[in-house]
């Protein structure tokens, strides 16, 4: 079905330095067979979105614990579209209050996953979104 | 412990009482084939002496208030008086925390301890590009001396004392705590209070660092200088295993790697001419409180036995103030749950009990909603609660070390001491900590213990409750959550410009000047920062100098 693996730029925008949530997703990815690609911290979201582009990324990972997220996924969603890359992923997790993904989501999310997500739903619904995108793109 | 005739009776009962387990498993297995605490150390079934064999009460517990202080570093602990509350907190603006600083002090908190934004923790004005989306949201913004002078509005600096979480610029938030005292009339010879100013972590754990590793520990020996010679009562770092472990580590893991970084700050400072007795006494340290009640009192118990330790054999050190190892906890915000928040005042309780069990100096006690966002006023007093709940109605605080003696608390505390010496030696043997974080050493250990933590609940072998069991469907949009506006930021910047146009720039820029060549040479860079600030030079523009002198650290990434 895949013919060629899934690659997810995991990323840590803004100046947030927790980042034990996006090194267990990072693992817990490559672990279920996808090329990873870690930012490490302190992520412009013109870093970030530079990354994907050349690493030529099926979908950017965005955990944010800072509070800052409405400001950093607006940012590198409205980057994607300005450098005709939104064919490209987002989606994201961290300490994200409910009442805000749907802002999140508005501004071209695929998914939030809240603290306690299963690795394994994260990964089952990334699977399902490259495959429906690259079907699109087929 | 025993003698052994004592030891011999046990032995055989010993015995006996395996043929009776062997039958009862026969008929009921256990829940699992093995028990392991929270850290992953294997449990047996029952403690008995025999597992205290070899333990010297005298050599190795002794009396509370005395070496190696593994049962407490005073003779009276709560029976004198109770740990401090010191609730951590701040956010938005200087007024905003001022406002909720004067609550928890009118609600019974004993001392503040201010969270400052993440542009603030990394050297940034609130103007910097680099902060946008950032101002006032995980702390409270500060810029300059103009901000901390509101912060502290009304709260008398000679009486309260504070503690600030800040690492990399600790010099320069110091600096402000000083000059706002002074305003007030309190000399800083009068002041007590901590800075956290432990960038070793920083780098391995929590990644709020600015400059490279030298500098960065040129900074903190000049810090404790500063401060041996004009503040006496001041701590001057508080060495931190609490983002260690929130990084995923084991409760060994965070002993280890926490008294490691110890022992690097006391080689700088001895090598920079120092003497441990002195600026050893106002070393601090900062843990955290787990789930697993018994592992975490065990914890705590070693880990003061271990620093005695490494302070009187491995430098010599004879003052019983600097051999003690004194803390704070915070219960730990990683096991918080977003599920059936509720559930996270129960698991405050247990951690609040550990910590209490175990001896703290001061404790922060999390809020329920702290997996969702900042508490609120009221999550805040549940928090605060808990502590007055358990220093004045749980009846542990009324006899020192309650749990010393118990088999099972002895043998763990031994466990976690022998496992935590196996990582300092390791550590010694690459050269350091230094060289072990250059390497990724403490990273990779700490990243491994997460990954198997979050497999261990995916697989259900450690279950939490409301998040792998005992779920229930919750409508979240219900819940009151507080939210820090972006209008924060613009209004920061705003007065943060104004502040700029009414001070002396030509002072200013003299005393930035002064600073740059104060750090090209050697002279301690305390004295300097305080004129800088007392001009009111900001935070950025002192980290900015600094950046351009000392370069900036790269996070060496592992994963």
């Amino acid at each position: 079905m895949m013919d060629r693996k899934i690659r997810v730029v995991v990323a840590k925008p803004g100046l947030d330095g927790h980042d034990r949530g996006a090194k267990v997703v990072a693992r817990a990815f490559r672990d279920a067979g996808m090329e990873v690609i870690y930012t490490g911290l302190r992520q412009t979201p013109e870093q970030i979105v530079a990354t994907a582009i050349q690493e030529d990324a099926d979908a950017i990972g965005i955990s944010i614990l800072s509070g800052a997220h409405e400001y950093c996924f607006k940012a590198i969603i409205d980057l994607l579209k300005e450098k005709n890359a939104s064919d490209i992923i987002v989606f994201g997790g961290g300490v994200i209050p409910e009442t805000d993904y749907p802002t999140l989501l508005g501004f071209g999310a695929g998914a939030i996953f809240g603290p306690g997500t299963p690795t394994t739903e994260t990964i089952a619904w990334l699977e399902k979104a490259v495959a429906e995108k690259r079907a699109k793109e087929a | 412990m025993f003698d052994p005739k004592q030891l011999q009776e046990v032995a055989e009962g010993s015995k006996c009482y395996e043929s009776s387990v062997a039958k009862t498993l026969a008929k009921n297995p256990e829940r699992k084939e093995n028990f392991t605490t929270g850290g992953g150390i294997p449990l047996k079934r029952t403690y008995t002496p025999e597992d205290l064999e070899g333990l010297d009460y005298s050599k190795d517990l002794g009396f509370p208030g005395q070496y190696p202080y593994t049962r407490g570093v005073q003779p009276t602990m709560y029976r004198g008086r109770f740990w401090t509350m010191r609730q951590y907190a701040g956010f938005a603006t200087a007024e905003d925390s001022n406002r909720r600083y004067r609550y928890l002090l009118s609600q019974g908190t004993t001392g503040l301890s201010v969270a400052f934004d993440l542009p603030t923790q990394i050297g940034y004005d609130s103007d910097d590009p680099m902060a946008i989306g950032e101002c006032g949201k995980v702390g409270v913004a500060i810029d300059s001396l103009a901000d901390a002078e509101i912060l502290f509005d009304q709260i008398p600096l000679d009486k309260v004392s504070t503690s600030m979480t800040i690492n990399a610029p600790a010099s320069v938030l110091l600096a402000m705590y000083i000059a706002v005292a002074e305003k007030q009339g309190t000399p800083m010879s009068e002041l007590s209070g901590t800075i956290q100013n432990d960038i070793l972590k920083e780098y391995i754990a929590r990644g709020t660092y600015i400059f490279p590793p030298k500098p960065s520990m040129r900074l903190i020996t000049d810090i404790f200088e500063f401060c041996s010679n004009n503040i006496p009562k001041w701590n001057t770092i508080s060495i931190s295993g609490y983002h260690i472990r929130e990084a995923g580590s084991t409760a060994i893991q965070e002993v280890a790697f926490t008294l490691a970084d110890g022992i690097a700050y006391i080689e700088a400072a001895i090598k920079s001419g120092q003497d441990p007795n002195v600026f050893g006494k106002r070393l601090s340290f900062f843990f955290n409180s787990h789930n697993d009640f018994l592992e975490e009192v065990a914890k705590f118990r070693a880990a003061r036995k271990i620093w005695a330790k490494i302070m009187k054999e491995r430098f010599g050190v004879t003052d019983k103030g600097a051999q003690m190892l004194r803390f704070h906890t915070q219960t730990a915000g990683c096991t918080l749950t977003a599920q059936q928040a509720e559930n996270n005042i129960v698991r405050v309780g247990i951690q609040t009990m550990a910590a209490v069990c175990g001896g703290t100096q001061s404790l922060h006690t999390n809020s329920l909603d702290e997996a969702l966002a900042l508490p609120t006023d009221k999550s805040v007093r549940i928090a605060l609660r808990t502590q007055q709940i358990v220093a004045y109605e749980s009846g542990i605080t009324n006899t020192v070390d309650p749990l010393a003696g118990s088999y099972a608390v002895e043998a763990l505390t031994k466990q976690i001491e022998d496992g935590a010496w196996e990582y300092i030696n390791k550590i010694d043997e690459m050269g350091g900590m230094m060289t072990a974080i250059e390497k990724g050493y403490p990273q990779k250990n700490i990243q491994d213990a997460a990954y198997q933590y979050q497999k261990s609940i995916e697989s259900g072998d450690r279950i939490i409750v409301g998040v792998n069991k005992f779920q229930v469907e919750e409508d979240m949009s219900e819940r009151k959550l507080l939210k820090v506006d972006a209008s924060v930021g613009v209004n920061q910047i705003k007065k943060l410009r104004a502040m700029k146009e009414s001070r002396d720039n030509v002072k200013v820029k003299d005393c930035l000047e002064a600073i740059r060549k104060g750090a090209q040479g050697e002279d301690n860079l305390m004295p300097l920062i305080l004129d800088a600030v007392r001009h009111y030079a900001t935070e950025g523009e002192i980290c900015g100098i600094l950046r351009g002198v000392f370069g900036e650290y790269k996070e060496n990434v592992v994963l």
